[in-house]
């Protein structure tokens, strides 16, 4: 189970990485005669075995959103073109739709596999400025003592139990409410690390509170050491597994965060994909009850945190952690 | 008990002081105002009118000090947006979320005490694995993600309204049959809300009771003849409580800072999809009194579950020198 959810991440990587390549069409290509088109079906059979082909798919009502397919002509599959691996005729107005269209009519497993970049830049980049910031406070606090300790851990409590919802919200409420997409990305990651470092931060503290007392850190010391270099190269590494626990548990937080943020119109805007952005058009979808592969980017969120929850617990039911 | 409690208290308001504080300043920092709510064709004379109706002429410390100095006797100010004071704008919308709350805990925590007691009390592979798999899954399944996939089942099948919390006819209804209506939306937000938090209870509940059943006092129930769900129920359960009520504070907060989306997928009228509002329309003393209002519940849910923690374990009694 846990080699199953450390693939599935990889496998998530790679796809953002090599996502132009990936995606049979462009994300920003709305197709005009295929609204919420369900996903294209591809077929290796027509009376006997043949090269993968696709159907076109006909709007019968632009009302209701109906499609025939016709199955008069088919469409083969284009592999290895124009640097994509594997699309349909996008120019004769048969895209390959792996996961049908959204409401615009452009192509939602080209969005998801885009959008993935984003979302998963954001959280990275948010995570690792929490568990930094998290370690440095909570390593100045456990191995400074006394009244630096005190002031650092009040803070880290207080922020800790700030509802963190309601702060995100007042904090992004400090910027316009359109901002360019580089904007909300910085401002995004910011408000995230401010949210997330006080969990790393308490655990940190105490790792190293009780870390400090030992025999290595005054032989360190006593060898001239500098206090930066002892917390730095002898005290941290010791929290090191602390780090690496807190920063899975942050990274699915804060893809959700975004997906919120997005979502609600306070993350990046509508035209950029990213899957809280995608959301959107899954809520129209939900309300009217049609056209389900809408809701294709819950469904790759909920793979995200399947597999980080598979990859450090495994099948063994380690501790949980309610995270907000 | 009182040192605890006192303490307790002044901790909360420190903190409702702080998170409205800080909300009304962002808010009010931001560019843009209530006077663009008039459009880019109001007069001069009429946006310095407005501005000065609300305060917003003036300086922002200046600003706040007033809020603040009004705050503190529970005068949170005029909503632009609703044209009414605050407070009687706040008051129902708290209370909407205090019910989907409540309705939620209630919920996460019957069954998931059931469901993990059923699946760490040993025998019955069958329900057991099938409890663990459902509990993994829904672990992975945040208040967004539910929030969404009800609505579309609701949508589609039409078992139960896919939103709002009353149907549009409810203001004419008599009490008994306005419960009724509120009884028949509350379920797709409730159940999208306990669902993941469940799974959490689940896991530390079946946890707790696998320790408790070797110890040998369970045993030496065993040994005087007391069958097995009694053995279960009235002996071992009560001892592997203790994890469960640990987190329950945490766990309120989760459930705050879930509703909000919830609140927002599925229109219901609560704190979050207010102050959500209120963000947009730059309302600031709406903003600020949902943030007081929203910490505020916070820190109340918080006490209670600490309260209840010291109730369930005697170490923690000793511990705040109770």
């Amino acid at each position: 189970m846990r080699r199953a959810g450390i693939g599935l991440l990889a496998l998530v990587g790679l796809v953002a990485i090599l996502a132009p390549w990936v995606a049979p069409n462009a994300p920003d290509r709305a197709f005009a005669d295929l609204f919420s088109a369900p996903p294209t079906a591809v077929h290796v059979w027509d009376g006997g075995p043949r090269a993968p082909f696709i159907y076109r798919q006909r709007m019968v009502s632009r009302l209701e959103k109906r499609f025939e397919t016709v199955v008069t002509e088919r469409i083969p599959l284009r592999w290895f073109d124009g640097g994509r691996l594997v699309t349909g005729a996008p120019d004769a107005g048969v895209p390959l739709l792996l996961l049908g269209a959204d409401g615009y009519g452009r192509d939602i497993f080209a969005r998801l596999v885009h959008g993935s970049r984003l979302t998963l830049a954001l959280a990275l980049i948010a995570t690792l400025g929490a568990t930094l910031l998290g370690g440095l406070v909570g390593g100045v606090s456990g191995y400074a003592g006394g009244r630096v300790d005190l002031l650092l851990s009040r803070v880290t409590e207080f922020v800790l139990v700030l509802p963190a919802i309601y702060v995100v919200l007042a904090l992004r409420a400090a910027l316009p409410l359109v901002v360019p997409p580089r904007t909300v990305f910085l401002s995004l990651a910011g408000i995230f690390v401010v949210l997330g470092w006080p969990t790393v931060a308490r655990g940190v503290r105490a790792i190293i509170a009780s870390e400090r007392s030992r025999d290595y850190v005054s032989a360190a010391e006593a060898l001239g050491a500098g206090s930066a270099r002892v917390l730095l190269r002898h005290l941290l590494p010791s929290a090191r597994g602390h780090l690496l626990m807190q920063a899975t548990l942050l990274l699915p937080a804060f893809i959700l965060a975004e997906a919120t943020m997005s979502y609600i119109g306070l993350g990046f805007p509508e035209a950029t994909p990213t899957w809280g952005t995608m959301l959107q058009d899954a809520a129209n979808a939900a309300l009217l009850g049609d056209a389900p592969w809408a809701l294709a980017p819950a469904g790759a969120i909920f793979l995200v945190v399947l597999a980080v929850n598979l990859a450090v617990q495994g099948a063994g039911r380690g501790p949980v952690q309610l995270d907000r | 008990m009182r040192a605890f409690l006192v303490r307790r208290v002044a901790f909360a308001l420190v903190l409702v002081a702080c998170a409205s504080s800080t909300a009304f300043l962002l808010t009010r920092a931001a560019p843009g105002d209530l006077a663009t709510l008039l459009g880019p064709l109001a007069k001069a004379g009429e946006v310095a009118a407005l501005r000065e109706r609300f305060g917003l002429d003036q300086p922002i410390i200046v600003q706040w000090a007033h809020w603040a100095s009004r705050a503190v006797r529970l005068d949170l100010g005029e909503s632009f947006l609703y044209n009414r004071p605050v407070i009687s704008v706040l008051g129902p919308a708290a209370l909407n979320t205090a019910i989907l709350a409540i309705v939620a805990l209630t919920l996460a925590t019957a069954s998931g005490i059931f469901l993990g007691v059923v699946s760490g009390s040993g025998g019955r592979t069958v329900a057991r694995t099938v409890i663990r798999l459902l509990s993994a899954l829904c672990v992975s399944l945040p208040p967004l993600l539910t929030s969404l996939i009800f609505v579309f089942i609701a949508a589609r099948t039409g078992i139960v309204p896919a939103g709002g919390m009353s149907s549009a006819s409810a203001g004419d209804l008599s009490w008994a049959a306005w419960l009724a209506d509120v009884a028949w939306h509350i379920p797709l937000p409730a159940l999208a809300l306990a669902l993941p938090i469940a799974a959490t209870f689940e896991r530390l509940q079946s946890q707790a009771l696998t320790e408790v059943v070797d110890q040998p006092f369970v045993t030496a129930a065993r040994a005087r003849g007391v069958p097995g769900p009694a053995l279960i129920w009235r002996h071992a359960w009560p001892a592997s409580l203790r994890p469960i009520c640990a987190v329950l504070g945490v766990a309120i907060g989760v459930l705050l800072s879930g509703s909000f989306v919830v609140e927002y997928v599925t229109t219901w009228p609560g704190l979050g999809r207010l102050m959500y509002e209120a963000l947009r329309a730059r309302d600031i003393y709406l903003v600020a009194g949902c943030a007081a209002a929203g910490s505020a519940l916070l820190a109340c849910g918080t006490l209670a579950g600490d309260l209840l923690l010291a109730a369930v374990d005697p170490r923690v009694r000793e511990e705040t020198g109770a």
